[in-house]
């Protein structure tokens, strides 16, 4: 039954990973498909949650915290990109 | 000392010459230059008595011993004899050159390539080893060319320089894969063992190309007919370099040769023909052409190769009397042979002669051109006596040396019109034909010589200098050169049987010494020979009193339908052409050279897989496929297509992203959790590295190619991705031997860590991970230098200086 549920689970979450990469295939905008991006990453932080579990193995867990953190850290560099143009600004005197 | 030593003693001298001369200061350096050919000819000259009692001398210097390749000397009466002309005439030339060339001069760089070319050119006639040979064969056509371009500010001397070094050179590479041919035949690189095993390969197939290439290098150094147009060119030389090696010794270089591979190639009738052939259309064409030049010096350098065409023409005929083997019959024909190194000697001394009184004339009224002197006689008495003497010795006439070789050739050309072998009997007769009529026009020149220079009105306000006897010391060696040629006709058995002699004998090992040579008389009756030399002498001064009633006919030779034209249009059009060449897929667009790697990838790697048949699409030992697999799969699929067809670069960006997260994900699945760890985080990077430098990108275009275009880019990367597949497949199912990893799984034994992964990259394997990092400090240097380093303003680039 629980390898039912995690199958089901794996499938969907592919499904709508699906969903996320057409949202940034088609845009329309640039916000859009930075959110479809984050949101990528979040879904793929629950596959390989749910792939840990299946395999019985928790060699898995390191990847999750690192996609969690980085999935943040390159939603914010895109953020800043569309903000200011640039993701690391310049010293002035330079 | 031995003989090697006197070869290497000019190359030494060379190397001092400058020293000597910022010593000298005031004392002309020529006088140095002049003690060693003077001191090398005593010392040659006295091997005379050894060489003419039959000996030959022979010393080995080990050199590169484990190629077979010795500095091997080999004194013979043929090296001899050019040795001796090397030295004698380099002696007098040298001292020439010390009244011609004027102190203002650079000197130490005409002596320094006058020595090195006389060692070069003493090297080449003593080298027993061809390897050796061919070394010093191209020594001389370097030295060659310093000495044609030694006034180098003028673009005619760097012209000429180049066209002979050209020439020359393809000759002598020609011939030296003639040698290698004959070493792969024979085993050896030395010339006398390959004259005593040679006849065992005469069938082999190597045999005849070997011949061919070597001939091509005699002839190309020789200026025999077509090469001949480099030695014209040549003449912007100083005339002390002229005469030295466009008269006396270089291009006798290519005759030597043939004269000393006659015992190896000699009795083929291909060799026959050749020899004797090229030689005499040689000898008829540039006697011809030499009748039209204006200039005395190009008028010398066709008449130089006329008469090397002469010499090559009469070893050609004496070839033939190996083709019988020793006999009392073939040995007439071998006189042809004799006739030839009687040739060779004269024919240096009055060319040598000739060519230094040209040089004085020029010296002295400023002008070579037959068309502006005239009238010379009483300015310049003993001059004119020189240049009669080299003249009508040249002409064959007595009482000069060239009267006696001239009659020897017609008996020569004679004898072998009545032979019967290689089909002599129906083209026999062209050749003594072809020689009369050659003959006449030599005697046409070189009546132009004498007559057109020395006599006639003086034009004196043609003249850049009224004109006068030269100093003394310039006519000290065309006197004694012009001595030579009257001695040699009054004494000329004392260097046949010394010197002429001992080298028949090398060049026909087979035939009984005392039976070769030929005693040469001056006086040998009313025969057809020396009627032959009455009609020459009749119809030449006819012609020359007619000479502008028929001089219209060199308008059918006009100057475009000449191998000069052929040669500068040859060289013009390869270098278009290559440039065009170069142009056409050198296009400077990196899509181009990319579309060509790909292109030779499929057909290296495709074809290899086709041809090895190597193909194999089995699946069936694969591991079952997981619809998870097939989700992830699925994903990186639409990205991948997408990326190609995405409007902008953030797109593109993103999607590049969604792939890199996926591998992470694959990573996952196939239980891989440190690779997965790396690629999300590199990934990250990557993705913010790419949008760090978006700003400084251009804007993204769409490439507006033609269809035909694009068709083939499509085509190549899909065949690309086709290959790699294909091979991925077929090594996947090509396993040799079981894998390795079985012995990393007791890492915790070895190594002391339970991370397989980790023990590997930090111990077992640990000399890569180091590189890496040195990979990783090196990128990371770059990238910082090419931040800071930037070019402030007026600053000059680096890589410009």
């Amino acid at each position: 039954m629980i390898e039912l549920m995690l199958s089901a689970a794996l499938v969907m979450f592919g499904l709508a990973g699906a969903i996320a990469l057409i949202r940034i295939i088609i845009g329309p905008s640039l916000p859009d498909r930075i959110i479809a991006l984050d949101m990528i990453g979040v879904i793929l932080v629950s596959v390989v949650a749910v792939i840990s579990v299946i395999l019985n193995t928790r060699a898995f867990l390191e990847v999750i915290l690192i996609l969690a953190i980085l999935a943040f850290i390159s939603t914010i560099a895109f953020s800043r990109y569309i903000e200011r143009g640039a993701i690391i600004e310049r010293k002035r005197d330079r | 000392m031995t003989v090697n030593f006197a070869i290497l003693i000019p190359f030494l001298a060379a190397a001092i010459i400058p020293f000597l001369d910022k010593r000298l200061g005031r004392v002309h350096i020529g006088w140095f230059a002049l003690l060693i050919p003077l001191g090398l000819f005593i010392y040659l000259a006295s091997f005379i008595p050894n060489i003419a009692a039959g000996e030959t001398i022979i010393h080995t210097l080990e050199w590169i011993p484990s190629y077979d390749i010795h500095f091997t000397a080999y004194v013979d009466g043929l090296s001899l004899i050019l040795g001796l002309l090397i030295t004698g005439v380099g002696a007098l030339v040298s001292l020439y050159s010390i009244y011609y060339l004027s102190p203002e001069e650079s000197l130490k760089h005409f002596y320094l390539y006058l020595l090195l070319f006389m060692g070069a050119m003493l090297g080449v006639v003593f080298s027993d080893n061809i390897m050796v040979l061919y070394v010093f064969w191209e020594l001389t056509s370097i030295s060659s060319f310093l000495l044609i371009a030694f006034w180098y500010h003028r673009k005619r001397s760097r012209e000429g320089a180049q066209k002979s070094l050209l020439i020359t050179i393809s000759g002598g590479f020609a011939m030296l894969v003639g040698f290698i041919m004959l070493y792969a035949m024979t085993g050896s690189f030395s010339i006398r063992e390959i004259i005593s095993v040679i006849s065992e390969h005469t069938d082999h197939p190597l045999f005849l190309p070997a011949m061919l290439l070597i001939l091509l290098g005699a002839f190309t150094k020789s200026a025999q007919f077509p090469f001949h147009i480099w030695l014209p060119d040549a003449m912007e030389a100083p005339t002390p370099v002229s005469a030295y090696l466009h008269s006396a010794t270089m291009v006798k270089a290519g005759i030597y040769l043939v004269a000393r591979f006659t015992p190896v190639f000699g009795g083929e009738a291909l060799w026959f023909w050749l020899v004797t052939g090229v030689g005499l259309f040689t000898l008829f064409w540039a006697a011809f052409h030499a009748v039209k030049q204006v200039d005395l010096k190009a008028m010398l350098a066709y008449s130089t190769v006329s008469q090397l065409g002469m010499i090559m023409a009469m070893f050609g005929i004496g070839s033939a009397a190996l083709h019988f083997g020793y006999s009392t019959e073939s040995v007439v024909y071998t006189q042809a042979t004799f006739a030839a190194l009687f040739h060779l000697v004269n024919h240096s001394t009055f060319k040598g002669a000739l060519f230094m009184v040209i040089g004085i004339v020029d010296h002295e009224v400023g002008t070579r051109d037959v068309r502006r002197l005239g009238g010379l006689v009483s300015f310049m008495p003993i001059t004119f006596t020189i240049a009669m003497i080299g003249s009508f010795s040249m002409a064959g006439l007595p009482p000069f040396n060239g009267f006696l070789s001239k009659e020897m050739f017609f008996t020569a050309a004679l004898n072998i019109s009545e032979l019967s072998i290689y089909s002599l009997d129906t083209w026999g007769a062209v050749i003594p034909v072809v020689a009369w009529v050659a003959s006449v026009f030599t005697f046409l020149y070189s009546m132009m010589i004498v007559f057109k220079t020395f006599f006639g009105p003086y034009q004196e306000e043609k003249l850049e200098r009224p004109a006068h006897e030269p100093p003394k010391g310039m006519l000290i060696a065309p006197v004694m050169l012009g001595l030579t040629v009257v001695g040699l006709f009054f004494f000329p058995n004392l260097l046949g049987d010394n010197l002429l002699r001992p080298a028949m004998a090398g060049i026909f090992p087979s035939f009984p010494e005392a039976e070769l040579g030929v005693e040469i008389y001056a006086w040998h009756g009313f025969n057809t020979e020396l009627f032959m030399t009455f009609g020459i002498v009749v119809v030449g001064l006819l012609l020359y009193v007619t000479l502008k009633y028929w001089r219209g006919v060199y308008v059918l030779f006009p100057e475009r339908w000449s191998f000069n034209a052929l040669y500068s249009y040859a060289l013009h059009q390869m270098e278009i052409r290559s440039r065009t060449a170069t142009k056409s897929y050198m296009t400077g667009v990196l899509r181009d050279y990319l579309v060509y790697i790909y292109f030779f990838f499929i057909l290296l790697i495709g074809g290899a897989l086709v041809y090895t048949g190597a193909i194999n699409f089995s699946i069936t030992e694969n591991a079952p496929i997981t619809p998870y697999e097939w989700i992830i799969a699925g994903v990186m699929f639409i990205a991948a297509i997408s990326i190609l067809f995405a409007k902008s670069r953030l797109t593109a960006i993103l999607l590049n992203g969604v792939l890199g997260y996926s591998i992470a994900v694959f990573f996952v699945l196939f239980r891989a959790p440190d690779l997965a760890l790396t690629q999300v985080v590199i990934e990250t990077v990557t993705t913010v590295l790419f949008l760090v430098s978006y700003h400084f990108l251009p804007e993204w275009e769409r490439e507006h190619d033609r269809k035909r275009r694009k068709g083939l880019h499509l085509l190549i990367s899909a065949a690309v991705g086709t290959i790699f597949a294909t091979i991925a497949l077929a090594v996947h199912n090509g396993k040799l031997f079981e894998s390795i990893s079985h012995f990393y799984e007791n890492s915790y034994e070895l190594a002391g860590g339970r991370n397989i992964v980790n023990s590997i990259l930090g111990d077992f394997r640990a000399l890569d991970t180091m590189l890496e990092v040195v990979v990783l400090l090196i990128a990371g240097v770059g990238v910082y230098t090419f931040i800071k380093l930037k070019l402030g303003k007026g600053d000059q680039r680096l890589e410009d200086q």
